[in-house]
């Protein structure tokens, strides 16, 4: 499908199936283009070229009112003259269904979002978490053969949108219908999503299950803005086995990849390596996997303790405007086994196993902007128009201060 | 400091003195026996008599609320309707029709008055009461519309999705929805409406035909004649009673109902700004009305 609105195109050609039964999400920084895809597939908004097929059946044309899909919105939109039961009755009754059967229907739905004791109450009386699940209960008491969520727990507070998050994927179990999930936050995509379809621009860079999304991410915007994670440029040089190729970065020197890809010897790749997957050691590690392990000595510049884990930020070279800069995290799953701990200035081994980086075909070297480092951060040139988005959300792209980090933990 | 409390307090009293002493000599001689009220010359309700036996007077009275009654009702569905089509498109076309009607709140009533007889004049319709009617309307309809928009202002549009969403034809929304909301916004306009068509009195003074005065215009003609001096008061101080009914029944209206849902904090304040705003805008108006 595609949207355009004025000169913006909000949606770009954009195609993918959901199962049935199955919770889709889609994430992507505001602006990207999720909520008009949304608002298309619940009929608020008409694609200017597209289709969208339900069970087979061509509802583009119709209105929201004749599909069978049901929305629960960011601000909830509860009636506000009507009672909580009323609510959840609103649509049955439109279908002038018998009055036992809707009695019946909104009580199982009561109970299912375990709000029987405020059936009579005004919305206004109920707390954000409560409305939140009277919206989920009235637009799921329809049936409907897709459920739109389009930011359902933005507007509560963390430590709420955390036990609604577990709420939300209990419900879906039960009801086994297909969620359609739109959020910016990685975290409620990743909890929660079955596949996550990651958009920017109005366009989608990846569909894949949460895991692929953030070991395989295909894009450096995806890389950068799921988690965080290394970036280094290179060239093909040697095709080791079916697995594993050598990329030369500069700089740095050989590094031993796994090529899920099948990238071609001379080819010009990126390299993508998550924080944990690196480690620090005084030692030398000692080559145990066969040649897997890519080791090179750094020097510690900073270093930031979490609690379960400490950050740190390394330099590979002696040129300090010069040289290869990376995150490192340690998780202290043994606190007391540590060995001496790796303080700043110290010069230390840095090790990864070639399995844990991968390669990306696609890449912009604005997403380096998205990414976690303490000082000299990358300024965007000033018509570069995407970062600005990132920038607009810092704690949803990559948190910017460690604080943000802490509480995600 | 306390010259300056002193002199605040004394304010306070003049004003007092200024708005509400002429209209307690009015409801006080209404009861007084004297014919020319200069002088306490004992209580009596002869005067309230004596107007209910006046037959003229019951014909204006007549007069007066079958126009409120039929300026207010044609003027809420207007109005009402102007208010849901300015709010729903907008435009530069929009903002003209919002200023079209705006005009009506700040016109002098003698210029509405002399337009509207020339109007009706030019197209030749004989003045009657309908011609009083359509006048009230005309200038009804504009409160009415703004009562509604006040409303409007914080109407959440996405009210209006989730009830097609939720399988609601676009008349089914309406009436479902939008209507129950903006009910108390049409029925304090409605009140303000009301209570303006019946103390009109320079727009109808140029409007009415044979027959068809209404009590302002009637008791302007009354005060000519001293021995009805009396009976003026009495008539003026239950056309006063029934208008601060009406005026406090519409502010009543408008700071109820719809509160904005997005948080707690909100649902705690009386009333929205905007509502706040339209609902005082109403009654400085009405207030400049009664002068």
């Amino acid at each position: 499908m595609t949207k355009r609105f004025g000169p913006l195109t909000a949606v770009n050609s954009v195609t993918f199936g959901v199962q049935r039964g199955e919770f889709f999400s889609l994430l992507g920084p505001s602006g990207c283009g999720k909520t008009t895809l949304l608002r298309m597939l619940a009929g608020f908004e008409q694609p200017d070229e597209g289709r969208i097929l339900l069970d087979g059946r061509d509802i583009t044309r119709l209105p929201p009112d004749k599909r069978q899909v049901n929305t629960v919105f960011q601000n909830y939109a509860l009636f506000p003259h009507l009672s909580i039961r009323d609510n959840i009755a609103f649509g049955l009754r439109l279908r002038r269904l018998p009055r036992a059967e809707i009695e019946e229907r909104v009580d199982e739905m009561l109970g299912l979002v375990q709000l029987r004791d405020h059936a009579s109450k005004k919305p206004t009386q109920l707390s954000g978490g409560q409305k939140q699940r009277v919206a989920i209960a009235r637009a799921l008491v329809l049936k409907p053969q897709v459920l739109l969520l389009d930011e359902p727990l933005a507007a509560l507070d963390l430590k709420l949108r955390q036990h609604m998050q577990i709420e939300l994927d209990e419900i879906h179990d039960r009801v086994g219908i297909t969620f359609l999930y739109v959020t910016h936050d990685q975290g409620e995509a990743m909890g929660l999503a079955d596949r996550i379809a990651v958009m920017r621009n109005g366009v989608v860079e990846q569909i894949d299950p949460p895991a692929r999304i953030y070991e395989s991410p295909r894009t450096s915007f995806v890389a950068a803005f799921i988690g965080d994670t290394n970036f280094f440029e290179g060239v093909v040089t040697r095709i080791v086995d079916h697995d594993y190729c050598d990329v030369e970065v500069e700089d740095l020197g050989t590094v031993r990849c796994w090529n899920d890809k099948h990238i071609r010897a001379g080819a010009k790749v990126y390299l993508s390596v998550r924080p944990e997957k690196l480690h620090l050691t005084h030692e030398r590690p000692a080559d145990l996997h066969d040649g897997k392990v890519n080791v090179f000595p750094v020097t510690v510049y900073q270093k930031v303790y979490q609690g379960a884990w400490t950050r740190f930020w390394v330099r590979h070279g002696e040129n300090v405007d010069d040289c290869w800069e990376l995150s490192v995290l340690q998780v202290h799953s043994r606190y007391l086994l540590d060995t001496t701990p790796i303080s700043w200035d110290d010069r230390v081994w840095l090790s990864w196993h070639a399995d844990d980086g991968y390669m990306l075909e696609n890449y912009d070297e604005r997403d380096e902007t998205l990414l976690n480092h303490p000082t000299e951060p990358v300024v965007p040139a000033p018509d570069a128009p995407y970062p600005a988005d990132a920038a607009a959300e810092p704690a949803a792209a990559a948190p910017q201060e460690p604080s943000a980090d802490a509480e995600r933990s | 400091m306390k010259r300056l409390q002193r002199r605040s307090l004394a304010t306070f009293w003049s004003v007092l003195f200024f708005f509400y002493v002429p209209i307690l000599v009015l409801v006080v001689n209404s009861f007084n026996a004297s014919k020319f009220g200069g002088a306490w010359k004992g209580f009596t309700f002869k005067w309230y008599e004596k107007l209910f036996q006046d037959r003229a007077i019951w014909q204006a009275m007549e007069n007066t609320f079958a126009v409120a009654v039929g300026a207010t009702l044609a003027s809420v569905v207007l109005g009402t309707l102007a208010a849901l089509a300015i709010s729903r498109w907008k435009g530069r076309l929009q903002s003209a029709h919002y200023g079209l009607l705006y005009t009506h709140l700040v016109l002098p009533d003698i210029l509405m008055g002399i337009s509207l007889l020339l109007f009706f004049i030019s197209v030749g319709m004989e003045l009657s009461l309908f011609t009083v009617f359509l006048a009230h309307t005309t200038f009804c309809v504009s409160y009415v519309a703004m009562a509604v928009l006040g409303r409007l202002e914080n109407f959440d549009g996405s009210l209006l999705e989730a009830a097609s969403d939720l399988g609601a034809t676009p008349w089914q929304t309406f009436w479902k929805v939008q209507f129950p909301l903006l009910l108390p916004g049409i029925v304090a306009g409605g009140l303000l409406a009301f209570t303006l068509s019946i103390d009109d009195f320079v727009i109808t003074f140029f409007v009415n035909g044979a027959g068809s005065e209404t009590l302002p215009v009637k008791i302007y003609g009354m005060i000519k004649r001293s021995r009805d001096l009396p009976k003026i008061n009495a008539l003026s101080t239950l056309m006063m009673c029934v208008t601060v009914l009406a005026v406090v029944a519409s502010r009543m209206m408008q700071g109820r109902g719809m509160r904005p849902q997005k948080d707690a904090s909100a649902a705690r304040r009386p009333s929205s700004p905007a509502e706040r705003r339209e609902g005082q805008g109403g009654r400085v108006r009405g207030a400049a009305h009664h002068a």
